[in-house]
């Protein structure tokens, strides 16, 4: 099982390493991360592994929503199924 | 692996242009709480709707962080109460009605539907009594949608019930009088109503129903209306197309999250209501669709051949996107929930004839309109045996949900709060019916051969 996270606001040092950083906290693998900055507007998205976590996912979506408050991002996790559903026959 | 155009684009959808859920409703069967005794049925009919729906919002709210995609309304249907009633007293009814509300408010859901009857053939005792406090219950209760299906293509028009209905949506209108006549906004009345909608006010568990169901409505006006701008000018094959497209990804996505509502809760899948769905907010119009579409205001010539276009594709991209398909299905219309219908209805673009012939060729019928407060229950009557001859002709659902404004005229504004949103009040032909409506009957069900 997978999930999306997207990351976006103002550019600054250490994004990445933050996002990354609570990942590894919950246990959540990182696959892949697709990553641009435009006039400092920082867009990210990253897909994890969401097999091995060690928090509900529920818990793993309100954590990362917070990091994003905290670093005045906007920070939406989602499971993969949805992308899967709207876009596959 | 997942597509990044593909991630994109869903995001987009959620984010810029209003993509949700419009509603999660369960249906539950009541049939068992049936008892000779007032008291005792109250309680059954409290428990029952407590246990059986217990999870439905939490549930609800985790699938909603799950996914990342937002389900506005959690709700519930139930069994007629006129079939469960029985034997009630008028007061036993409005005990029921308050039983109801507090069932929903317990629950934390928006609206319960079922406070209602079917009478298109003819009303029993029970039913009678029903219809009697149907008003007091609407004006004593906050949560509760009322419906009652007047006629059938099998059955045609059960005129003293359509008479009736009038008198009803007078007198609701007057007991809520200090709050904008908000009753008629929880009343509807149909013909051929389908007994698995989602959509309130009208939502009801029918009688073929399994113990309980779980029904999704999806929404998602403003995706549509996007999908219209970026393409620009293409041809009606092209539109048809797109929009398919896009009502197949809307679908796909109430699928998912009804299969999944269902897995969990431990209670069946019922269907999808391929719906679009507006509210007042900005960008989440039916009206702009059609706008997008090439017309200068909706209510202009070719709005009815829009709305059709619109109808059929989303119908056509729905059905393959779900395992199971029914409800309304279709366009919504309501005037006071859809940002562009009120502009129309403002700078008098669209009038309520046009709102009726609209209304042959999409979802429900005249839908949250707004008349003047001085309109004749007579009047009501004739406005609904009309569109209700529009659903029975053409084997389809027609319902209508007017709100005859206590103290308000043509001109002024009338504000319901939330999703209900507001409504300019609309002009209405005052010339009578009384003495057609005063005949009193049935009108006999159409033949449906000899189609011309």
């Amino acid at each position: 099982m997978k999930a999306v996270i997207s990351v976006t606001g103002r550019d600054s040092m250490g994004i990445i390493a933050k996002v990354s950083c609570a990942c590894a906290e919950y246990g959540a693998n990182i696959i892949d991360i697709s990553q641009t900055v435009l006039s400092e507007y920082f867009a990210m998205i990253m897909i994890v592994d969401i097999t091995k976590m060690n928090i509900p996912f529920g818990d793993f979506v309100d954590a990362m929503t917070d990091l994003g408050k905290k670093q005045n991002l906007e920070i939406h996790t989602m499971h993969e199924d949805i992308f899967n559903s709207m876009h596959t026959i | 692996m997942i597509d990044m155009k593909n991630i994109l684009e869903t995001i987009n959808m959620i984010r810029e242009e209003n993509l949700d859920i419009r509603t999660v409703t369960m249906g539950i069967s009541l049939f068992d709480c049936v008892s000779d005794n007032e008291d005792v049925l109250c309680a059954k009919v409290y428990d029952k709707i407590m246990s059986r729906a217990e999870k439905l919002v939490p549930t609800a709210c985790d699938i909603e962080k799950q996914y990342g995609i937002p389900i506005i309304n959690k709700r519930i249907s139930i069994t007629p109460i006129s079939m469960i009633g029985g034997n009630c007293s008028e007061a036993g009814y409005l005990r029921l009605a308050k039983v109801l509300d507090r069932a929903a408010a317990d629950l934390g859901i928006n609206f319960i539907g079922g406070f209602g009857a079917m009478v298109q053939k003819g009303m029993t005792v029970g039913a009678e009594r029903l219809l009697n406090v149907i008003p007091q219950a609407l004006a004593e209760t906050e949560r509760v949608c009322s419906s009652v299906n007047v006629a059938s293509t099998k059955a045609g028009i059960n005129m003293d019930a359509v008479a009736k209905m009038g008198k009803i949506i007078k007198e609701a209108a007057r007991l809520t009088a200090d709050r904008d006549s908000i009753g008629c906004a929880k009343f509807v009345v149909f013909a051929n109503a389908p007994e698995d909608n989602p959509f309130m006010a009208g939502a009801f568990h029918g009688i073929g129903e399994p113990e309980t169901v779980i029904n999704v409505g999806v929404s998602g006006p403003g995706v549509v209306a996007s999908a219209i701008q970026r393409a620009g000018d293409c041809s009606f094959s092209e539109l048809a197309d797109l929009i398919k497209k896009t009502a197949f990804k809307i679908t796909r996505m109430g699928q998912l999250v009804a299969c999944e509502a269902s897995s969990r809760l431990g209670v069946p899948f019922g269907i999808v209501d391929l719906s679009l769905a507006p509210t007042p907010a900005i960008g989440d119009s039916v009206a702009h669709i059609l706008e997008g579409m090439g017309l200068e205001s909706v209510g202009a010539p070719g709005t009815t051949a829009a709305l059709a276009l619109l109808n059929d594709a989303v119908k056509k991209g729905g059905v393959m996107a779900s395992s199971f398909v029914g409800g309304l299905s279709g366009a919504f219309i309501p005037v006071s929930e859809d940002a562009g219908m009120i502009e129309a209805v403002a700078k008098g673009a669209l009038t309520i004839e046009k709102l009726e012939a609209m209304t042959a060729v999409c979802s429900v019928g005249l839908d949250m309109i707004a008349v003047p407060g001085n309109t004749s229950a007579d009047t009501i009557c004739g406005i609904i045996a009309d569109e209700i001859s529009i659903g029975v002709a053409n084997t389809k659902t027609t319902a209508v949900r007017i709100i005859p404004v206590e103290g308000k005229t043509v001109g002024e504004t009338v504000s319901f709060g939330g999703l209900l949103g507001y409504a300019p009040i609309i002009k209405v032909n005052e010339y009578s019916p009384a003495k057609f409506i005063a005949r009193g009957g049935r009108i006999p069900a159409p033949i449906h051969s000899l189609k011309n």
